[in-house]
């Protein structure tokens, strides 16, 4: 089958039972992805199918019929730049599903204020806990991307 | 996780975020997959109603204008249902069939008579947090953890469900969903090859509707309790009819008729919401303390009623 994957059409031998995870870290070396807890409860392994946030975990790839965005995809986006500035990661392990879940919701228009973050955040888990950044990195982007258009 | 093929009979697949996971945890293992990617997915308002086809995201439901507008309940539980991630993958007619989270059935190692039939039952004298107070049996207390089931069961929608030769039936979506008894493995209604292919909510006019979750964290996690409440009340605010559905307490959505009946012809207070609330869990057994987060969701949704017939009056 043909994947479309940052912007690239691959063609691969795909098993029914192989997760778009797994596909992406241990063939396609998009490691950027990461297994947190393999069953859709950390989105750690957060990627974009058509511009939605999804788990990639819990997704078959047989079953993928869109455009898939990994961290990898992203080139100096205006999100990550908020993530720099304001120190919104520790550990780094979530960080990836955490912009790629932003970049989703800021695309969808849902970053409105802070509540509204972290309810539409609410599906990546950081240990480390540094969600107060997160949400400034988040509403940040927003703004600028707002005051851009 | 096992192999499997995709065929024209076999598991439906459509979201995919319940199978998925319990084919990894090796709960269930079919040997093919029909794949629903293609099944419709409309969303439907007119005057009588609204209809929801079973390919229709979580998502694209919760975030439905028309449908928050006139159906406050079922939005409301479709939005604290899951995470943004699997609200984008699953679908509602899956969503409707979701399996339980009682720990026993996830875990092979534990005796679970829903998994392994005739196997006997870890959760019973276990850790029964979180797991059915109502309609329980000797061989089985897992709950059935959904939230849009519950709305639907106090709106009193019925499901369209697509047998195999093409042909069509209506359920009413009380009827879904079944109580363990000596069975705990049969969890529903539908037969061999048949599945859901549309909701229909009828609109029933209600004065007011919500839908109350209950949980350890405010965001992504499953309900201890909720319940759903639908209310039509008089100018003076005098309750004319009611509906009532619990959620996260029993193996399927539960109606209280009875109790919902006891708010015909008085006005919302505590005292009367508080007897609505006994009545409800009359029957239960089990962890008292879960049988009064369970009390507590229903009083706060009569509540919320309260509150908006107070807020109506004085605009």
């Amino acid at each position: 089958m043909n994947l479309q994957i940052n912007g690239k059409s691959e063609a691969l031998d795909v098993r029914p039972e192989e997760t778009l995870l797994d596909l992406l870290r241990e063939r396609l070396d998009l490691t950027g992805a990461k297994k947190g807890c393999d069953h859709g409860q950390c989105g750690a392994c957060t990627v974009l199918v058509d511009g939605k946030p999804v788990l990639s975990c819990l997704t078959l790839a047989s079953r993928v019929r869109g455009e898939v965005t990994t961290i990898e995809g992203l080139d100096q986006h205006p999100v990550q730049a908020a993530f720099l500035r304001h120190d919104a990661y520790q550990c780094g392990f979530c960080t990836s599903g955490q912009i790629l879940s932003a970049v989703g919701l800021i695309d969808a228009g849902g970053a409105t204020d802070a509540d509204a973050v972290r309810q539409a955040m609410a599906g990546n888990l950081c240990r480390c806990s540094v969600y107060p950044m997160i949400i400034a990195a988040v509403l940040d982007a927003a703004l600028a991307r707002e005051a851009a258009e | 996780m096992k192999p499997f093929r995709y065929a024209k009979s076999g598991t439906f697949i459509a979201g995919g975020t319940t199978l998925v996971d319990l084919m990894k945890l090796g709960v269930v293992a079919p040997e093919t997959l029909v794949d629903l990617a293609d099944q419709p997915a409309g969303i439907t308002l007119d005057a009588a109603g609204l209809r929801i086809e079973a390919g229709a995201t979580m998502a694209a439901v919760a975030a439905h204008p028309g449908v928050a507008e006139r159906f406050p309940a079922v939005a409301q539980a479709l939005q604290q249902a899951a995470s943004p991630q699997i609200r984008n993958m699953a679908t509602i007619g899956g969503n409707l069939l979701q399996r339980t989270r009682c720990t026993y059935f996830r875990d092979k190692a534990s005796a679970c008579n829903k998994r392994d039939p005739g196997s006997g039952c870890s959760a019973i004298g276990g850790d029964e947090r979180g797991l059915a107070v109502l309609g329980r049996s000797p061989s089985c207390i897992a709950n059935y953890a959904g939230d849009l089931a519950v709305a639907l069961v106090a709106h009193k929608a019925e499901i369209t469900v697509l047998g195999r030769d093409g042909k069509s039936r209506q359920l009413p979506i009380g009827d879904l969903h079944r109580l363990p008894a000596d069975r705990p493995h049969i969890e529903h209604g539908l037969a061999q090859g048949e599945r859901i292919a549309a909701v229909w909510v009828p609109d029933q006019a209600w004065s007011f509707s919500t839908y109350v979750k209950l949980r350890d964290r405010a965001s992504y996690a499953f309900a201890l309790a909720s319940a759903a409440a639908c209310l039509r009340m008089a100018a003076d605010g005098l309750v004319v009819d009611a509906s009532l559905a619990l959620g996260g307490m029993a193996a399927k959505p539960w109606p209280c008729p009875q109790a919902a009946a006891l708010l015909v012809g008085h006005r919302l207070s505590q005292d009367v919401a508080e007897a609505v609330a006994d009545r409800a869990y009359e029957a239960a057994e089990g962890d008292p303390k879960l049988i009064a987060v369970g009390k507590a969701a229903i009083v706060s949704a009569l509540d919320r009623a309260a509150r908006s017939v107070k807020a109506a009056s004085e605009t």
